[in-house]
């Protein structure tokens, strides 16, 4: 098994956690994992991705130029990425910020509209962890304790107060796309 | 020992710390920046020293004086940075100073870009500054690798009192991992009766020096230096082979790309092309007896760089003429993709014609 997944939206979406988060969770599980994030002369606003791969062997290259999994968090992301998912792949859109239809018609796509979930749960800024949860359901890559563990650890004990509300959004996530 | 997930950058960094390093001294540049955010970070909880210098040259001086006095010391920068320590490097040698520089390339020449590059090949296994001299380079291929080299050039350091570079690619330093950091590794703090630490009387002074005005004198002192750099030659060389023993086609790639063309072998393999990988793992010095004696067997050689093509003179001499050595690399920050050395490695093996055009990468 290989995984190679594509997370991409603006800066302050929280693309790079997620893809953290999901890496963090994979090690926990014991699988080989890569996280890999573009840099640049970026800033809030701009653009921001990372690539992570999960696997159960040793991990080459650690670039996802053509991912199995693309989630794509705004409109420009799922401009420059959406050609390049693996035939076959899964491509996960934010319906919230994305108002055109992906156009592939040889992948699986899901509409999932973070934001708006998000909100009703309370807290726009956990639209991530909505993506994450739906994520997770269709793919069922990493138990979800996994992942609450994770968002944990890298909270740390200061901000233990924030995780009922990102559980509730990764359990909304879940339940958007089941 | 607990599993972390880290970054490249700041897993060299704690793997220096947990090797003895108690001074860091550097200077900002993308993209290692986490090398010393983490070592100001650090340093001030075990008991060290993190100073942000003015410049890279002070930084490297800075390297020079706590190295002098017998210190763990290390510093780390990025290709234009590198260039303004090579004074201070080829100080370092002359004196005889051990330490360890990193360097996190990025695109060049000139202040070039920010992405991952390995276009300072020439300048880390050739010295890089002034004068006849060499500095063993360790180039890691995942950030796990990257702690235990780390490791190893302080130990290397010391015992040949030189400096030890780690050449890592953007993309190493960036990358996270997860990473078996040892609790407390055994630190091999050797005898250093030569550091200036104040002279008390009892034996002689410690001169750190690398002036010698009397050509003799500096003769004499070149030649020690040269007998040392054999030593670590014919002691120190390291590199990994995978599917060499059948392979047709020997593919050499150092650092991040030994992994791009390790997934692209994997998948060559698979179409029945016989390729193989030699990885050095030093790159000074060079592992040229594994290349030759591939080149027994071989039919031919791909080198794959994210450079214009400068390993490739090494892989060449190995080979020395016997069997064809060719060339794949991207520059400016661009980053080979696994399709496009597939697509070499056909081509190398005589299975894809070379008028073909390359698809365009990532």
């Amino acid at each position: 098994m290989e995984k190679r997944i594509l997370i991409a939206g603006f800066g302050g979406q929280g693309v790079l956690l997620m893809g953290q988060l999901l890496s963090k969770a994979g090690m926990h599980e014991d699988m080989e994992v890569c996280w890999m994030p573009s840099y640049g002369p970026e800033m809030r606003g701009g653009e921001a991705n990372c690539g992570v791969i999960l696997a159960d062997e040793p991990i080459g290259s650690p670039l996802v130029a053509e991912p199995d999994v693309a989630i794509l968090m705004n409109r420009p992301s799922l401009d420059k990425f959406e050609p390049s998912i693996t035939p076959g792949g899964v491509l996960l859109y934010n319906s919230s910020l994305i108002d055109v239809e992906p156009k592939r018609s040889d992948v699986k796509i899901y509409a999932v509209p973070c934001n708006d979930i998000a909100v009703k749960i309370g807290n726009a800024r956990v639209a991530n962890m909505v993506m994450l949860g739906a994520f997770n359901a269709l793919t069922n890559l990493l138990p979800m304790d996994s992942l609450l563990d994770a968002l944990r650890q890298t909270l740390g004990a200061g901000k233990e107060r924030l995780i009922p509300i990102n559980q509730q959004a990764l359990t909304a996530g879940a339940e958007s796309v089941a | 020992m607990a599993k972390l997930l880290m970054k490249g950058n700041e897993a060299i960094a704690e793997a220096a710390i947990r090797a003895g390093c108690r001074y860091f001294f550097g200077y900002p540049i993308t993209p290692q920046n986490q090398i010393p955010e983490y070592m100001s970070k650090r340093m001030p909880q075990v008991g060290g020293t993190f100073l942000q210098a003015e410049s890279e040259v002070s930084a490297i001086n800075m390297v020079y004086g706590a190295a002098g006095a017998g210190a763990r010391v290390m510093t780390s920068s990025s290709g234009p940075g590198i260039s303004l320590k090579q004074e201070g490097i080829s100080y370092l040698v002359g004196a005889q100073l051990p330490c360890v520089i990193v360097n996190i390339m990025r695109g060049g020449p000139g202040l070039g870009s920010i992405q991952p590059s390995q276009g300072d090949y020439y300048q880390a296994t050739r010295g890089g500054g002034h004068g006849d001299y060499r500095i063993p380079v360790f180039a890691p291929s995942s950030v796990g690798e990257a702690v235990t080299l780390t490791q190893k050039a302080f130990d290397m350091a010391d015992k040949y009192r030189s400096p030890v570079i780690v050449l890592g690619d953007g993309m190493i330093g960036q990358m996270m991992e997860p990473v078996d950091l040892p609790d407390s590794i055994e630190i091999n703090n050797v005898d250093k009766p030569w550091a200036a630490v104040g002279w008390d009387g009892t034996r002689p002074r410690a001169i750190i020096n690398s002036l010698y005005i009397d050509p003799s004198v500096l003769e004499r002192h070149n030649i020690m230096l040269q007998e040392k750099f054999a030593q670590i030659e014919s002691a120190e060389m390291d590199y990994g082979a995978e599917l060499v023993d059948d392979a047709d086609l020997v593919v050499v790639a150092y650092g991040t790309v030994a992994r791009i063309a390790r997934s692209a072998i994997r998948m060559a393999r698979a179409e029945g092309i016989k390729a193989g990988m030699i990885r050095p793992i030093t790159l000074w010095p060079f592992p040229s007896d594994p290349i030759a004696k591939a080149a027994e067997t071989a039919k031919a050689f791909l080198t794959v760089e994210m450079s214009a093509g400068q390993m490739i003179d090494d892989v060449r001499l190995a080979v020395a003429g016997r069997k064809p050595v060719l060339f794949y690399g991207r520059t400016g920050g661009m980053v080979p993709a696994v399709r496009d050395v597939l697509h070499q490695i056909r081509i190398a093996a005589g299975a894809a014609d070379p008028r073909n055009p390359l698809e365009e990468a990532i």
